[in-house]
């Protein structure tokens, strides 16, 4: 079906020109996204004032200042390295599993960090108030994923070979035990650290904050990064693991870039966001149908799709009940739900073979 | 300058699978591997192409151990047509072959015109564009031939032959594409390269190999040219029932590949 329309300039079903002008129309889309984001919110400020003013040599109000560059500003930027981690890690978990429903969640990422989340939200309480300040729950999650993460690489890994059927197996066993840890600590918790679990699970970008930014957005963006590196070791992986040795690829080594790259983007993502779900899956799925499978354009079109949907998702979370906020959670789920649904129904033979 | 495997003994889960095999597949020959099933053909070809290491003994490629080679230069002087390939995303046919050349240095000019000859080459010319899930199992087998043609598309480098593993290349195609393959195999060794083969089919083996290994759980019954190793004594002893080369049933229809004309 798609192989129709593909007559590329030269040589039939290479699709990197689509992939790369894909990648400029998404660029396009973020700036605007962005923007609007910026724009988008309580009080009356807007982007195309403020740049007037700006022209016209005149001084912001300081509040306005504060709005922008200390409120609107980094939950923006937090938005676009969420979105684009999450799809960006999603997309390499899918090439490494070779497996189109991969994502971290299998890492034991999700829900190390999880319990690490939990037991922050309900022990931290217990802790000496010089200890537990904002960064505890952040940084508990963090711990806890990476946490999860290493232990589930080393059971996974014998002689230096990981084992990918062997990780998403154990992914499932630890998640189920992970689940009931984190189930005997809710079972302590008061109603105040019921619901503040309940809404760390549905995920936020309200707490984002300067502060935040500089912990987890380095980390982040070192994952984005290294990234497209993994293109053609991940296009290899398609092929099976002995045949992309057989090309030439460094199996192990490109393993176990993509799981640590992967581990670090969510990790740092879950700890400032919360639990988004649904990015990772549907984005690399929805570029997969528009460009094909190969990663050279996947990696970098899910970044910035996966971006503009978390900050298009964050906007929508803003307005829906405003002045109050829904989780973003719900926003991603209830857009991304429906939609993934018709993407499958309308390319059923996508999936099998 | 051959490919050759020097006692090579290898258990794979406590089973001897390779017990003591020496071997050497020529340049500018076709080699084929046959034997029964569970006989090890495959495994000896999986040593031969460094996927998995012997336990005993060593394999060595144009003089040189396998062992200290990098997968990149590895790539550059061998190529491998796997049994099966399950393939996980929707890939065209000329996104496969690309993944051939990851390894190679070629402009990007020469890299299209390498996919485009690969596919030509295995008869799948106007297959570029098409998505490999959509396609039969005997065209999905002869991309991956294209792919694994691209990678060490010239018969010889610098260094010595290259080399084509091929395992099982012909299992899923029809007689006239298992002709089609073959010949191709043929050709690339007739112009200075060493193919090695895992065959099946005992009437293309003896058809289209210059040199054939005979195996048998696990270790070489007979090594030489055709005529050497495919008589009637050898071939009944490792099948396991009685065989009789080049004479004729008294009746009944019977076909072979050798009459066959394009």
């Amino acid at each position: 079906m798609v192989a129709l329309e593909l007559r590329g300039d030269n040589l039939a079903g290479d699709r990197r020109h689509l992939g790369r002008a894909l990648s400029m129309w998404l660029l396009a889309l973020l700036m605007v996204v962005s923007l609007l984001s910026l724009g988008h919110g309580a009080s009356g400020l807007s982007v195309p004032s403020v740049l007037a003013d700006w022209a016209a040599g005149r001084e912001l109000a300081v509040t306005d200042r504060v709005i922008l560059i200390d409120i609107r500003l980094p939950r923006v930027l937090t938005g676009i390295l969420v979105g684009a981690g999450l799809a960006v890690s999603g997309a390499i978990m899918q090439g490494l599993f070779r497996n189109p429903l991969a994502d971290p969640g299998l890492l034991g990422v999700s829900s190390g960090a999880s319990l690490g989340a939990i037991s922050a939200i309900v022990l931290g309480g217990m802790l000496p108030a010089a200890i537990a300040g904002w960064y505890l729950v952040p940084l508990a999650a963090f711990a806890g994923g990476w946490a999860a993460m290493l232990l589930l690489y080393a059971i996974a890994t014998r002689q230096g070979r990981t084992s990918v059927a062997t990780m998403l197996l154990a992914g499932i066993a630890l998640a189920a035990m992970i689940g009931a840890v984190g189930g005997l600590i809710v079972y302590r918790a008061d109603d105040q650290q019921l619901r503040d679990l309940t809404f760390w699970g549905l995920g936020s970008l309200a707490g984002a904050s300067w502060t935040k930014l500089i912990v987890a957005g380095p980390v982040i963006a070192a994952a984005l990064i290294v990234a497209p590196a993994l293109s053609s070791g991940l296009n290899g992986l398609a092929l099976g693991e002995a045949a992309a040795a057989h090309v030439g690829i460094r199996v192990q080594r490109v393993k176990t870039a993509a799981i640590l790259a992967t581990a670090a983007a969510t990790g740092a993502a879950v700890a400032i966001s919360g639990g988004i779900g649904f990015v990772g899956i549907v984005v690399p799925h929805l570029l997969r149908l528009l460009a094909g499978p190969d990663h050279r354009w996947l990696l970098v079109n899910s970044g910035l799709l996966g971006a503009s949907v978390l900050l298009v998702a964050d906007m929508i979370s803003r307005s829906v009940v405003a002045p109050a906020e829904l989780p973003i959670g719900i926003i991603t789920a209830m857009i991304g739900g429906p939609f993934f649904l018709w993407v499958l129904m309308s390319n059923r033979r996508m999936l099998d073979g | 300058m051959s490919l050759c495997a020097r006692d090579l003994s290898l258990r794979l889960r406590r089973r001897l699978i390779l017990n003591r095999v020496a071997m050497t597949a020529p340049p500018g020959a076709l080699t084929a591997i046959i034997g029964p099933n569970a006989s090890g053909k495959t495994t000896l070809l999986r040593a031969l192409t460094g996927e998995i290491a012997p336990d005993h003994g060593q394999v060595a490629l144009n003089g040189r151990d396998l062992a200290a080679l990098s997968p990149g230069m590895l790539a550059a002087k061998r190529a491998v047509l796997p049994q099966h390939s399950v393939i996980s995303f929707p890939f065209t046919a000329s996104e496969i072959v690309r993944i051939g050349l990851t390894a190679s240095a070629h402009p990007e000019a020469r890299r299209n015109v390498l996919i485009r000859s690969a596919l030509a080459a295995v008869d799948l010319p106007d297959f570029a564009g098409r998505l490999y899930q959509e396609m039969s199992g005997g065209e999905q087998q002869r991309v991956q031939l294209a792919r694994a043609l691209a990678q060490v598309w010239r018969p010889t480098g610098d260094d010595g032959p290259n080399w084509l593993l091929l395992d099982e290349p012909v299992s899923s195609l029809d007689i006239a594409h298992q002709l089609t393959v073959m010949r191709l195999a043929r050709d690339y060794a007739s112009r200075g390269g060493g193919v090695v083969a895992v065959m099946h089919d005992l009437n293309l083996t003896a058809m289209f190999a210059d040199h054939v290994v005979l195996m048998r759980n696990g270790q070489v019954q007979g090594e030489g040219a055709p005529a050497e190793v495919l008589t009637d004594a050898l071939l009944s002893k490792a099948y396991g029932c009685n065989l009789a080369v080049s004479r004729t049933p008294a009746e009944g229809i019977w076909l072979l590949p050798q009459m066959a004309s394009v």
